[in-house]
């Protein structure tokens, strides 16, 4: 299926849905990030149509959205688009198990962007929990990928 | 033919990636440095707020239209309970009121604090509750009033029972408030009891406060009433807080361990009032 423009700003609307869910507070801990997915999924399977924009795009919203300092998110998921896009070759003959462990790596990698910022700019660095959403989102992967 | 061939081919139109990355980065790391300063990105997020601020209003409304038709059918049964308890409660308070005589005329600078509390709020907004985030990083409510109605940053929230936060931003439809229970929000506070000073501070949880700052020979016992302390500029003093839940002076530590549990509860009340104080009051923060 030819995916188009309109197509990939629709998810990033429903992403944003979705993180906007009212949830119970011992399950919101796990919720999914679900932007970041949006992000790495169009990085590795259609770099060319969202690009380092979509990061870049998707991350500010996301900063507008939550009230986080503007630029926090945007750096953290252009830097998932820059590492996807950069790999995608790499990484989508391999195994699916290596794709989880790929985009929870990326995952990681964007999360710890954003704790250096939270660090920086002075707010709570929080606990070990800030974490977690990396291990479910890893775990949607092959799931989003099927969706092609 | 080399990864980093096919990479340019498939991709490059026009700049490479990796000087693109770099001007994205760039860009991010100006916008978080005049954000962080403050000044006139606020507008800009005064502006781009209202426009989440549909998206929040309908994710969250099947989930309020919820609640609120439980209230309807709760209601009667829940204010016949009412009554009969708060009958009860005027009871007990009628009896307290002979005993507080007594306290008031023994202490007469409690009283001129009690009185200031009512003096010096010049008039309240009731608020609903339109998005809340009560999570170990986040413990934020999002409310129905904003800019239009004058609410500003740094403006007193309380709850029927006690201070809930205080406003962190500003939209034109709708406000932002941080929870006293937010890691990141501390609280000027006061032990009513011995007149104590010090810090209350957010753990991330709703039922929780913690008060690190006092030094381990401090007066405190489990059940002290905890009251803003006047300082910190954002509530005047004596609206309550909380009460100490558990006092600890193990662990080696020169500090003594304080958790309190917030009076408002924090999860469950839906009824919430932003607060202007007169200016020019004495008792005015």
């Amino acid at each position: 299926m030819k995916e188009t423009r309109s197509q990939m700003g629709l998810i990033l609307l429903l992403a944003f849905v979705l993180e906007a869910l009212p949830l119970p507070a011992w399950f919101s801990g796990f919720w999914p990030s679900w932007v970041a997915l949006v992000v790495i999924r169009y990085s590795l399977l259609a770099p060319r149509l969202g690009g380092l924009g979509l990061g870049f795009l998707g991350g500010l919203l996301l900063d507008i959205y939550t009230g986080a300092v503007l630029g926090q998110h945007a750096i953290a998921y252009c830097l998932l688009a820059y590492v996807g896009i950069r790999q995608h070759l790499l990484v989508r003959p391999k195994s699916m198990a290596q794709q989880v462990g790929f985009v929870a790596l990326l995952l990681l990698l964007a999360e710890i962007a954003i704790w250096v910022v939270d660090g920086w700019t002075g707010r709570s660095t929080g606990d070990w929990s800030r974490w977690l959403p990396i291990l479910t989102s890893a775990a949607l992967w092959p799931v989003l990928q099927r969706q092609r | 033919m080399n990864r980093e061939s096919i990479n340019r081919n498939l991709l490059q139109r026009g700049t490479p990636i990796g000087v693109r990355f770099l001007g994205y980065a760039a860009l991010a790391l100006a916008l978080m440095y005049f954000d962080q300063r403050g000044g006139w990105l606020d507008s800009i997020r005064y502006v781009l707020q209202s426009a989440a601020y549909p998206l929040r209003v309908a994710v969250n409304s099947p989930a309020l239209a919820w609640v609120n038709t439980r209230e309807i059918f709760v209601e009667r049964a829940a204010l016949r309970e009412e009554n009969l308890r708060l009958q009860e409660q005027l009871r007990e308070l009628k009896i307290l009121a002979l005993r507080r005589e007594d306290l008031e005329r023994e202490n007469a600078e409690l009283r001129q604090l009690q009185s200031a509390v009512l003096e010096v709020t010049e008039r309240w907004l009731a608020a609903r509750i339109i998005e809340e985030t009560l999570d170990a990083q986040r413990q934020r409510l999002t409310v129905n009033r904003g800019g239009r109605e004058g609410t500003f940053k740094g403006q007193a929230v309380v709850a029927g029972s006690g201070v809930l936060g205080q406003i962190i931003d500003v939209g034109p439809f709708g406000s932002e408030i941080i929870l006293i229970t937010d890691p990141e929000h501390s609280l000027p506070v006061q032990i009513l009891r011995t007149g104590q000073r010090t810090l209350a501070v957010g753990t991330g949880k709703v039922d929780e406060l913690q008060l690190p700052y006092l030094p381990l020979q401090t007066d405190v016992e489990v059940g002290d009433l905890l009251v803003t302390s006047g300082l910190g500029g954002i509530f005047p003093a004596g609206f309550p807080v909380g009460t100490v839940s558990a006092v600890s002076r193990e662990g080696g530590t020169p500090l003594v361990q304080v958790s309190a549990k917030p009076a408002a509860r924090i999860d469950r009340d839906r009824h919430i009032a932003l607060l202007w104080f007169r200016e020019g009051h004495p008792a005015a923060p």
